[in-house]
């Protein structure tokens, strides 16, 4: 079934610009920072924490893409996996206290595991009881999922009290990697990686399965989706409760890379990842991606030059990519 | 299944209730009463012919039987069966397949992947009948060519031509296609005549919505016309095309003036 011939249309070419950003605002931030490597150790982080922010945005885009839903609530799921993290690895204390990285690795992972199962179950609910009855109504949207979040943080202050508490690294996790006179602290490195899997496995289901095809067409078009005889409400309940445990996880790796949590993190991280997935183009996973690579960038060079502008740096960010691309990186062809 | 050889049988049922039915079917769209009792039969295996001006009801009467807009009143029967407050989901696994005007194209996926999407029985692009293929293949030769390209880049015709090939690429009992030849050139229009004329020949019922009288009358057996939310005329087609002062009234056209 090859597509040879003469008249046959224009390739469709990969479009990669979006992709170059990232290299490029890396390579423009090296004589800024001067130090080689301090600038490698800022681009680590800065990459570490892309990978974090984008696990736990792309939920959210596909959500938006799919059934045009704003989830304002997301968040909570990222405040819920850190605190489900901090009661799993509590009693486990022999792993982590290990100087084995392996060890300490089996006992993240159990986190992580049960993070995500928790914050999808909740996400069950959460679709049923607040977002089912407002699909298509954007205004109630934002303010019964802003709600939720609320009440989501409330039932935190509840079980886990309302105090900033500690989420330690496990022992083996600690410290750096010396490439060369940079340091490169273990547990980013791991943050890449992790996010490295995750994003190519999305990639792969998205492309090469037929679930992928349906929510890559059912956020194009929905109602011919459904013409087609598919029902795009349980895909979307799926991706709803996917990228709630997705979310879980992020907080996870979010709470790990703070060390310290405080109920109301879900909020502070709401801003990033919106940022990002209008950045991104709001449905598109790819979007999400280099979107949160260059927030992630963003943050760690300018929390090394100037401080004082960190926030700021990251809307300065989006406003240049909107009027680059109105409709962000990688936009969707919709109806 | 060889589709193209193979009439489903359905020319000697016009005694029994057709295959479709819509009985004093009322559709609200907002504020607006759109539709005010349409009483249409789409007999099995046959090509009937939804006509009328624009803002007439067509596209509103295959979105209601789609399920797409929720009938107020009235009933849609199919097989027998009341479609009315079935979602859309159920009424397209009864086996209907519908090309709506704006052709529902995938633009970001490729041909195959919205071929695919289509074949709802097969997991991937292998799986999808490859004798059905073949026909489809036969009737749209751009479709193979193009497999591998995103549906964006194809012409409005091609586009066209991927839209009823996603309707026809499985089995359907009936197929609503609204403007098959809406914005396309005069000799693309030819060749989506051609394909049509062989689908009807393959005993596939189809309800199609047009505005071109040339076309229509081309492809119906028989024929119905709306106006203001309700049918007006309903008929042989080949009554209709040879009454042209009917046709004046009822279309507000004549066909010499349409050649």
């Amino acid at each position: 079934m090859s597509a040879g011939g003469r008249d046959a249309l224009p390739r469709a070419r990969l479009d990669l610009l979006p992709l170059v950003l990232v290299p490029l605002l890396a390579l423009a931030a090296l004589p800024l920072v001067g130090s080689g490597s301090s600038w490698v150790t800022l681009t680590v982080a800065g990459l570490a924490m892309g990978m974090i922010i984008f696990i736990i945005a792309s939920g959210l885009t596909l959500v938006f893409g799919l059934m045009d839903v704003l989830n304002f609530g997301h968040g909570v799921f990222i405040a819920l996996g850190a605190y489900v993290a901090t009661s799993v690895l509590a009693p486990m204390a022999g792993l982590t206290e290990s100087p084995s990285m392996a060890t300490n690795l089996v006992a993240v992972f159990a986190a992580m595991i049960v993070a995500m199962a928790v914050a999808g179950a909740v996400g069950v609910a959460f679709e049923r009881l607040i977002v089912r009855p407002v699909y298509g109504q954007h205004l109630k949207q934002i303010l019964i999922t802003m709600g939720g979040m609320i009440i989501g943080e409330e039932l935190i202050k509840a079980i886990w009290g309302p105090q900033q508490i500690p989420l330690p690294l496990p022992q083996g996790l600690r410290g750096s990697w010396l490439l060369g006179d940079a340091a490169i602290e273990k547990y980013r490195a791991i943050a890449v990686a992790v996010g490295a899997i995750v994003f190519v496995a999305m990639l792969w289901v998205l492309a090469r399965t037929k679930v992928g095809l349906l929510i890559r067409a059912g956020v194009q078009d929905r109602e011919m989706v459904e013409s087609l005889g598919y029902r795009v409400r349980r895909l979307f309940v799926g991706v709803f409760v996917a990228g709630s445990a997705l979310a879980g996880l992020g907080g996870v790796m979010w709470g790990l890379y703070q060390q310290n949590l405080v109920p109301q993190m879900g909020a502070q991280v709401n801003v990033l990842i919106f940022i990002v997935i209008i950045i991104g183009g709001l449905g598109s996973a790819g979007g999400c991606f280099v979107g949160a690579l260059l927030v992630g960038l963003m943050a760690n060079y300018t929390g090394f030059l100037a401080p004082k502008v960190a926030l700021f740096s990251n809307i300065l960010l989006m406003v240049l990519v909107l009027l680059w691309r109105p409709q962000g990186l990688y936009p969707v062809a919709r109806r | 299944m060889n589709a193209a050889h193979a009439p489903a049988g359905g020319l000697a049922r016009d005694a029994a209730e057709p295959l479709l039915r819509l009985s004093g079917v009322h559709t609200h769209i907002g504020a607006y009463h759109i539709l005010h009792g349409v009483d249409l039969d789409v007999p099995a295996g046959r090509t009937t012919l939804l006509l009328g001006r624009n803002g007439a009801g067509k596209t509103t009467a295959l979105r209601t039987v789609m399920g797409l807009w929720r009938a107020s009143a009235g009933s849609v029967r199919f097989q027998g069966r009341e479609l009315v407050g079935s979602d859309t989901p159920a009424v397209a696994q009864q086996g209907i397949a519908y090309v709506p005007e704006s052709m529902g194209i995938f633009a970001d996926l490729t041909v195959g992947e919205n071929m695919l999407l289509a074949a709802r029985g097969a997991r991937d692009e292998s799986a999808i009948d490859a004798e059905r293929l073949r026909w489809v293949f036969d009737l749209f030769p751009a479709m193979r060519k193009f497999w591998n390209h995103p549906a964006g880049l194809l012409s409005g015709g091609q586009k066209q031509m991927l839209a009823v090939s996603r309707a026809i690429v499985e089995p359907r009992k009936l197929i609503l296609v609204d403007e098959p030849s809406k914005g396309l050139a005069p000799s693309i229009i030819q060749n989506m005549l051609s394909a049509f004329r062989e689908l009807k020949a393959s005993g596939v019922t189809m309800l199609l919505v047009e505005q071109n009288f040339n076309f229509a009358r081309q492809l119906g057996d028989t024929v119905a016309v709306m106006d203001d939310g309700r049918v007006v005329h309903r008929g042989a087609m080949a009554e209709l095309a040879q009454d042209e002062s009917l046709q004046q009234r009822l279309l507000g056209l004549s066909l010499g003036a349409h050649q």
